[in-house]
């Protein structure tokens, strides 16, 4: 009885790298065997683990849209041992990959409704598979404003991807960066990503908000958007939590009773105002 | 399926013998400098004889300490995978308590629940555990407030009560207790009018599961897990003894041209078990630490599966170098 070992990574070469910001990089990756490349399948929320063989595995998210077919990408800062591991992989290389692992983001319970973006540094990333997968089905979707803010100019990441949703008519972009991170150039906003979301005041008829961010910014942003009339089931964000397995059995990224790896990552506000705050 | 018969003392070595033969491995408790652990033997007179519990729990024959996951190959431009499977040879776990024995019940919930987990399943199929009543019990043991009890059959394969002039009796439970059986069939004696209630240690249940795990989710921001934790000091010693405690590492070991991932026992009481790299920890004081291990066993466990995720064995009790006791914690938390 041949049985699948799930701790058994996929293959993958790095195709793409891309210096992001200070630490920050993204990996473009795709799959060395065709066969396991035709069978994969994620949504939009979904997680893996990575491996830098030789230092381990770290948990991040998917960050293309499962409507770019071919590969993956993730973004992540080299923090510890294996993602500074990674940091050094370049275009050739392989890497390993298990997932996807986790819930999804319901687009599709969002048609026909207008759709609010709220991030802060690197928790682009986990809502970039989301725009993404949302301008690729870009007519299922009324309004679509995205609010992101960095500590500096610096920090931003995707900086050509944003110039380019600059561009586009059917998506307002708004960036902004923290006080004295701005640059002599710098355009856009100044003003911490809260400040930022009071003066904008979207309105919350008929609308979604997509938060993710440091628990600095989530802190002040969700009393915001309640007070904007957002109700705390239109108020989803995704959780990160330390994670080893990935599918519920290793014991540590449950905040309560919810596993972050199989209840999550994605949940509603109204959800984690019934758990404890363990994340 | 339950048939019940009467063995010999001397029916063991027959028993042994048999599966020595039939190339099995015996585990069994043994006894070393007044320490109970679970080893291989070759006859019984290597078991121990009278022992309340072994210090560790025997659930390392099904989740071993260390495991292999996968290992590889690294060469430039190149990595090779390589999956294993574990060396399978039919073991038999001798003497296990029901409490030990209800453990493995247990961890193939958490191993099996959603994707199954080809390593821990296939120790579990080569496994056959023949239980044994207690027949005394200490301070610690709370089987009966778990659901278990000193006689429970939950677990075993074929369960011995030691009765009180020598040899034993013997309930054949499950397919692979009546495989056992069939090695040595002439050593099952008919067994008729046994009280088998009364040849069991008396464990007074002291708190109801269901009540308390009813209870926790209003408890959470109770003082009370700070009040009992304040002499905790982290160690994972009492995970590292239970047969239910099933949280684990995935390690690296590795050097420039291959390496091997494994698998290794953790425990939530540990700091480092949820700090993240960027220093952040969810869990960062040891309060909420042992409020996630009671809350784990008592309240997300039961709520998901139905049952406690505690054997009420005592053996962390008995491993705590700061007697901390799990019995009266709960205890404490019922009646809060």
């Amino acid at each position: 009885m041949a049985e699948r070992n799930p701790y058994l990574p996929y293959l993958m070469r790095v195709a793409k790298v891309t210096e992001e910001a200070p630490a920050v990089k993204t990996f473009r990756l795709e799959f060395m065997n065709p066969e396991e490349a035709a069978n994969f399948e994620f949504f939009t929320g979904q997680f893996g683990l990575y491996s830098a063989f030789g230092e381990g595995e770290s948990t991040f998210c998917i960050a293309s849209s499962p409507t770019r077919k071919g590969y993956i990408e993730c973004t992540f800062r080299a923090v510890g041992r294996v993602t500074s591991a990674l940091a050094t992989k370049e275009e050739g290389d392989i890497v390993g990959f298990r997932g996807p692992y986790g819930n999804l983001f319901p687009l599709d319970a969002w048609r026909g409704k207008n759709l609010l973006f709220i991030a802060g540094g690197i928790a682009l990333p986990p809502l970039r598979s989301v725009i993404w997968n949302c301008l690729d089905r870009r007519e299922e979707f009324e309004n679509i404003t995205v609010l992101y803010g960095a500590r500096s100019v610096a920090d931003l990441v995707y900086k050509h991807e944003l110039q380019g949703w600059e561009g586009r008519s059917d998506i307002d972009l708004v960036v902004t960066v923290d006080p004295g991170g701005e640059t002599a150039d710098w355009t856009g906003k100044v003003g911490f990503v809260p400040t930022v979301l009071e003066q904008l005041a979207p309105a919350s008829a008929n609308t979604v908000a997509i938060v993710c961010g440091p628990p600095i910014m989530i802190k002040f942003t969700l009393p915001l958007l309640e007070k904007l009339g957002f109700g705390a089931d239109s108020i989803f964000t995704t959780l990160e939590n330390r994670m080893k397995c990935g599918h519920g059995k290793c014991g540590r990224c449950n905040t309560g009773e919810s596993f972050v790896c199989k209840d999550g990552p994605v949940y509603t506000l109204a959800q984690l105002q019934n758990l404890p705050a363990e994340y | 399926m339950t048939s019940t018969f009467k063995l010999s003392a001397s029916a063991l070595e027959t028993l042994f013998a048999a599966l020595s033969t039939g190339g099995w491995r015996i585990l069994g408790p043994t006894e070393t400098d007044g320490r109970v652990e679970v080893r291989e033997v070759k006859n019984p007179s290597q078991v121990a004889s009278q022992y309340l519990q072994s210090t560790l729990s025997a659930k390392e024959v099904a989740f071993p300490k260390v495991e292999r996951l996968l290992s590889y190959k690294m060469t430039p431009g190149q990595v090779e995978l390589q999956d294993h499977d574990p060396e399978l040879q039919p073991t038999v776990l001798f003497g296990a308590r029901p409490c030990e024995a209800a453990g493995f019940g247990v961890l193939d919930k958490v191993f099996n629940w959603d994707s199954r987990d080809k390593l821990f399943s296939a120790r579990l199929r080569q496994l056959t555990v023949i239980g044994l009543s207690c027949t005394q019990a200490d301070d610690a043991c709370f089987c009966t407030s778990v659901g278990g009890g000193p006689g429970s059959t939950r677990g075993s394969d074929l369960l011995l009560t030691p009765l009180p002039k020598g040899g034993y009796l013997a309930e054949v439970l499950t397919a692979k207790g009546e495989a056992l059986q069939a090695l040595v069939p002439a050593v099952f004696e008919p067994a008729e009018g046994v009280d088998k209630e009364a040849l069991l240690a008396k464990v007074e249940p002291v708190f109801d599961r269901a009540e308390l795990t009813a209870k926790l989710p209003g408890l959470f921001a109770s003082e009370l897990w700070a009040e009992q934790s304040l002499r905790c000091l982290g160690c994972g010693a009492c995970a590292f003894v239970c047969p239910t405690c099933a949280c684990f590492d995935i390690q690296e070991e590795a050097d420039t041209k291959q390496g091997q991932r494994l698998r290794l026992w953790d425990s939530c009481g540990l700091r480092q078990f949820t700090l993240h790299a960027s220093g952040h920890n969810p869990r960062n004081v040891q309060a909420e630490r042992w409020r996630q291990r009671v809350y784990h066993k008592f309240s997300y466990f039961p709520q998901r599966f139905g049952e406690a995720m505690c054997v009420g064995c005592g053996k962390c009790t008995r491993a705590c170098p700061v007697d901390m006791n799990l019995k009266e914690h709960l205890t404490q938390a019922s009646g809060a």
